[in-house]
């Protein structure tokens, strides 16, 4: 599904954000990213999303050749592959429905069907009685859920999540591991890069590891 | 998913046209709704740029009011022919007969004249002078009207010469010189209308680029988030330019509607000087063409000025 050959980001200014990494990610898979900070975790993501270019070496991601996309199509890949962040991106002059409806306006989906997927989708995440509500009179945890929600609408095959627990307790991180794990039995592939080695460890998942840019380790825990 | 897939086009195919109908109408009318939240700005906005539109659509109608007023002494563009003056009346009768089949003539009249001595006479002043001399002074004289399509000054030029050629006609003349003159003063200021028009329509382009530019960076995030999940720039372009379109609307709009205050303010006096003038000249409005030009020209002047904003800064802002 994501296919990484001798990837290297060099940032303008000359750093390189991620040096010479190669890797495989199956369809299906949920896969954790980890290393310290500055490692390239968020760096690795934005390429997958196309917030960044390659400066070298060739990405890939179900089976589109990023490497070679023109500008002009880039709308099409986003769509194929939900966002997930750590400060969530909401647009707080918007109620959480038309947040996370979104990405279906966006797609030129129908009335009747924005309505029925946007609801499935805040049912999926446990906040259907706040659709009217706007993000600011949220939790954290309940706005990082909606974010969740907006990046699922659509059912994108890959989805993508950047510290999607960092400000949140245990308790609700293992909440929002839990929806993930849910979003993955139903063939979803995921990749979230975190700090929180703990909950990696408890999950038993595929774990890749970055250092200085580089991948130092790529282990089933 | 992929079920879903193959499922859900189908389905949707029928009503596409009406979806995107649809969303044309919610985004058109969601910038409406931009312009009525913040209605004090919107209106100085708007007021700006009918202002800016009021002016070369007000000397629009003004010349067109004066080219309207001189058509009324059309008269200036005749010709006079005086015959010699042995010429007698059964003659005079026939070449007044045969300018009549020429080309360009509207009428020809003839002045009699045992019949111009009466009105001399009627006239007062010169009775004197006429007693004084023996028999009567003044030729047949004939009055030539060119039809419109040739009374421009070559035209009605060309056609004086071929009837000083006609016998037994002793002098032509051709009273141009005002037509001349005011056809040299209307030309002048048609261009100064051009002039001012380009300029106030650059400045109305100007307003408009320099609003959707100030939208779109109050909108920062919500383009940004909005390219995140996939918008193309079609998408994120629409609002921006639905705006544009509406600032013309209204601009074009207030316009219009300065202008006829004007016109209402004016007609009374202008009416009371006519009546003067034993003239029945009534100031031309705005007509329909008119006003389809004045709105037609704002509406592209808001969408141009939105479509330059877009395509300078939207391409800048990018997620990160
Ligand atoms: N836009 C940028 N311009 C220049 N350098 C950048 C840019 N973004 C990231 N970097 C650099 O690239 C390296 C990797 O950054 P990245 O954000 O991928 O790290 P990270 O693993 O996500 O760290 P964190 O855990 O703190 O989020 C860092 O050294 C960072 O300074
Ligand atoms: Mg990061």
């Amino acid at each position: 599904m994501i296919h990484f050959d001798n990837v290297t980001k060099r940032y303008p200014g000359g750093h390189e954000g991620l040096s010479n990494v190669s890797l495989h990610i199956d369809p299906g898979e949920m896969v954790f990213l980890t290393g310290h900070s500055g490692a390239g975790k968020s760096t690795l993501l934005k390429l997958i999303g196309l917030l960044e270019r390659s400066t070298r070496g060739q990405v890939r991601v179900g089976g589109r050749n990023l490497t070679r996309l023109r500008r002009r199509q880039i709308p099409y890949h986003r769509r194929e592959v939900g966002m997930i962040f750590q400060d969530h991106r909401l647009l707080y002059d918007r109620t959480v429905f038309d947040n996370v409806a979104m990405p279906l306006v966006v797609a030129g989906l129908g009335h009747a069907e924005v309505g029925r997927r946007v609801r499935a989708a805040l049912d999926k995440v446990g906040l259907l009685n706040k659709e009217k509500v706007y993000p600011i009179t949220l939790s954290g945890g309940e706005q990082q859920r909606v974010g969740i929600a907006r990046a699922v609408v659509s059912r994108p095959p890959v989805v993508l999540a950047d510290e999607p627990t960092g400000n949140l307790d245990p308790e609700l991180s293992r909440e929002i591991m839990q929806l993930f794990e849910r979003f993955n039995q139903v063939g979803v592939t995921l990749l979230i890069a975190t700090h929180d080695l703990e909950l990696i460890s408890r999950l038993g998942r595929r774990t890749l590891t970055l250092e200085q840019g580089r991948l130092l380790r790529d282990s089933t825990a | 998913m992929s079920g879903d897939r193959r499922r859900t086009p189908a389905a949707r195919r029928p009503s596409r046209l009406r979806i995107w109908l649809l969303r044309h109408l919610q985004v058109a009318l969601a910038s409406l709704g931009r312009l009525a939240r913040s209605p004090l700005s919107s209106l100085m906005t708007i007021l700006v740029l009918g202002i800016a539109l009021s002016l070369p659509a007000g000397l629009h109608l003004l010349l067109k009011n004066v080219q309207q007023l001189a058509g009324h002494w059309d008269g200036a563009a005749t010709i006079s022919l005086y015959l010699a003056p042995e010429t007698g009346r059964g003659e005079a009768g026939r070449l007044a007969e045969r300018i009549r089949r020429l080309v360009g003539v509207e009428q020809v009249t003839l002045i009699d004249r045992e019949q111009a001595l009466e009105e001399f006479r009627r006239l007062g002043g010169f009775a004197g002078a006429l007693e004084a001399l023996e028999g009567n002074p003044l030729p047949h004289v004939l009055v030539v009207r060119p039809d419109p399509a040739h009374s421009d000054p070559d035209s009605a030029d060309a056609l004086l010469q071929r009837l000083q050629g006609m016998k037994p006609v002793e002098l032509g003349q051709l009273d141009l010189q005002w037509v001349r003159r005011f056809q040299a003063i209307t030309e002048i200021a048609r261009r100064g209308l051009l002039v001012l028009a380009a300029l106030l329509g650059m400045a109305v382009l100007l307003v408009v680029v320099n609003t959707i530019r100030l939208e779109i960076q109050n909108r920062r995030a919500e383009i940004e988030i909005t390219k995140l999940i996939g918008g193309t720039d079609a998408f994120i372009r629409r609002p921006f330019l639905y705006l544009g379109l509406w600032y013309g609307l209204f601009g074009g709009l207030s316009a219009w509607l300065l202008v006829s205050l004007s016109l209402w303010l004016l007609s009374g006096p202008v009416a009371r000087l006519a009546g003067l003038y034993d003239s029945r000249f009534v100031l031309a409005g705005m007509d329909p063409a008119t006003v389809a030009g004045l709105l037609g020209g704002a509406i592209l002047l808001g969408l141009g000025g939105a479509w330059l904003a877009v395509a300078r800064h939207l391409r800048d802002i990018e997620p990160a």
